[in-house]
């Protein structure tokens, strides 16, 4: 249902629509679990220095460094280990660990149980929000046939390294795509979000050692084992090694998700959806609704962390959604504001206030009943907010706000009576 | 620990239970049930259940509409679509229609964005959506629900 397209070689997306997600022996047909059986007669700490060589890092937002996340866990004394796999999937536009866990779920299980051979955890979760229910059925089938083939349990192929997999749902919100928020949801709790530090690594789940990590990134520690670090990093540019899944939507002739490897440019990625809908190009919304707005003439960028680094924007979790010029600013704001607002937790009051606030002020700016007084309290509230939130939700909901109140300033005033 | 990682968790077991409502929500009596199972007090329980916006604890229906108004469905007309369903239902967000058939909520994000305009009827995907073709697919939940009962 959902389209696909790759530049260059995939690694993520390799198997899609090639094999059936059902079965588990055309996973293994396809070089599938060998990782495993290459790593079981390595040490975990061989294996870590791989991963934290191969320069791979999360997928899930932030973009932390996934081998210096999993060595902090690999040191506590603490046991027993946890690894989370971060499937809550919410950020507006993003559909990309859905199409990985529905077509190819034993790359996300063979990364996972990779993750925990490396720290040393025998237990995971697999956090699924509740309506990805393909997603579900198929993991569930996934993990019992690789319990049947001895890849989970206990004495992994024979080995002394014991790992079980469950998969945990949830009841749908989007904080609890927040890693701290994730464990509380696990440990069926409130989903509010904890004081770091300490940090997963140190103090996780039930007070725990745990990594959780993104789907997508999981995804990547397969080849990256197998066939290590170096052919790794043939993709992409330095300091942004690997391939990213960006999920493309709003006014481009063609959605679906694309694989790129790092370094390509967005105007090439804008390119192969099949370009701009329904007029010209006024902005891409970058790595979801809390990421960054990128200006139609500032498009001609290399998509990795560096380059996008100069404009103050990121790849963020891979979410690119395309604005033409009839698209009014103010009302692409209001959507995201009013987002936030039904979506803050209300635990803290920068976020819980500043949301509901500067939704209102939006509101009445796109009504035209707005003064300049108001723009500049909304810009007021959107940098608290951003300053003085609790969690990342209430401190990158103002984002796109304050860079449209950079790049579009005009069309902010042009709405002011 | 072993035994604790294989258990259900409180939300796993709100979530079916509530399934398993005819009318899709907690009432009173399963979260004792579960506050029970649980060995958890029952505010702490209620406390859960009222904080997730998949879980209910008012009486909802047979078919939970579930829309999306996020920025790639409100680029593709979303608005539009909830207006037409409003109207053919005759009930607003929050609210089951007098048959107990449907009741109309927002989500967030459905993770379907490549479909955009797109809606969950309970767990099945209606996407690409215009008002007439949402009329379309409610009439024939409509035509299954009355030929099911004759
Ligand atoms: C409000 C909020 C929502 C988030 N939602 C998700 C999500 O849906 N999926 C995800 O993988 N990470 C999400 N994250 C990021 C996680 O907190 C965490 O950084 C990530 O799971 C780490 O994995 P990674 O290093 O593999 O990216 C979210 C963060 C915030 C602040
Ligand atoms: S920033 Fe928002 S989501 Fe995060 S803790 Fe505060 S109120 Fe909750």
């Amino acid at each position: 249902m959902i389209d696909f397209k790759v530049i260059g070689t995939p690694i993520l997306l390799r198997n899609i629509k090639k094999i059936d997600p059902e079965s588990i022996e055309a996973y293994i047909e396809t070089g599938g679990y060998e990782a495993l059986k290459k790593a079981l007669k390595k040490s975990p700490d061989e294996l870590l220095e791989e991963v934290k060589k191969s320069e791979l890092r999360g997928r899930g937002g932030a973009g932390f460094p996934t081998g210096i996340k999993f060595e902090i866990a690999k040191n506590q004394k603490e046991t027993p280990k946890f690894v989370v796999v971060n499937a809550e999937e919410g950020e507006p536009g993003t559909f990309k660990d859905r199409i990985i866990l529905e077509n190819d779920p034993h790359l996300v299980i063979e990364g996972a149980i990779l993750a925990a051979y490396i720290i040393g955890a025998n237990y995971g979760y697999i956090a699924i929000r509740p309506d990805y229910t393909l997603a579900i059925k198929r993991l569930e089938k996934a993990i019992q046939d690789a319990y049947k083939y001895g890849f989970l349990g206990d004495n992994i192929l024979g080995s002394n390294f014991s790992f079980h997999l469950k998969i945990k749902r949830g009841a749908g919100a989007y904080i609890c795509g927040e890693e701290t928020a994730l464990l509380e949801m696990i440990e069926g709790k409130r989903g509010e979000p904890r004081k770091k530090p300490p940090f997963p690594p140190q103090k996780g789940l039930y007070g725990k050692p745990t990594v959780v990590n993104n789907v997508e990134t999981l995804a990547n520690l397969p080849f990256i084992i197998y066939y290590g670090s170096e052919e790794f990093k043939k993709y992409g540019v330095e300091g942004s090694y690997g391939t990213k899944l960006f999920c493309m939507s709003g006014d481009v002739s063609w959605k679906g998700i694309i694989e790129i490897p790092f370094g390509v440019k967005l105007s090439e990625i804008i390119s192969l959806a099949g370009g701009v809908k329904g007029g010209k190009l006024k902005a891409v919304i970058l790595g979801g609704v809390s990421g960054s707005l990128v200006k139609y003439d500032e498009v001609d960028i290399e998509v990795d962390y560096h380059s996008l680094g100069r404009i103050q924007a990121g790849p963020g979790c891979g979410t690119i959604i395309v604005l033409n010029d009839k698209r009014d600013i103010v009302d692409v704001c209001e959507n995201i504001m009013r987002f936030f607002k039904d979506e803050s937790c209300g635990k803290c009051f920068p976020c819980r206030l500043g949301t509901e606030a500067s939704y209102r002020i939006i509101k009445k700016i796109k009504e035209k009943k707005a003064n300049l007084h108001d723009l500049f309290n909304l810009e007021r509230i959107c940098k608290t907010m951003k300053n003085a939130s609790f969690c990342g939700l209430g401190q990158t909901a103002p984002n796109i706000i304050l860079q449209s109140l950079q790049k579009f300033k005009d069309e902010w005033l042009s709405h002011i009576s | 620990m072993k035994e604790k990682f294989f258990q259900k968790s409180l939300i796993e077991d709100l979530l079916d239970e509530q399934n398993k409502h005819p009318q899709k929500y907690l009432p009173p009596k399963t979260l004792k049930k579960i506050a029970k199972k649980h060995k958890r007090p029952i505010p702490q329980v209620y406390s859960v259940a009222s904080f997730y916006p998949r879980l209910s604890l008012k009486p909802r229906a047979k078919y939970i509409i579930r829309v999306c108004e996020n920025l790639a469905c409100h680029m593709e007309g979303a608005e539009k679509v909830i207006e037409a369903i409003k109207e053919f239902l005759n009930i607003d967000f929050g609210e089951t229609t007098k048959d107990g058939l449907f009741y109309l909520e927002k989500s967030s994000c459905l993770g379907l964005c490549s479909l955009a305009p797109v809606i969950l009827i309970n767990d099945d995907i209606h996407g690409n959506l215009t008002p007439e073709k949402v009329k379309e697919i409610l009439k024939n939940y409509i035509e299954k629900e009355k030929s099911s009962k004759n």
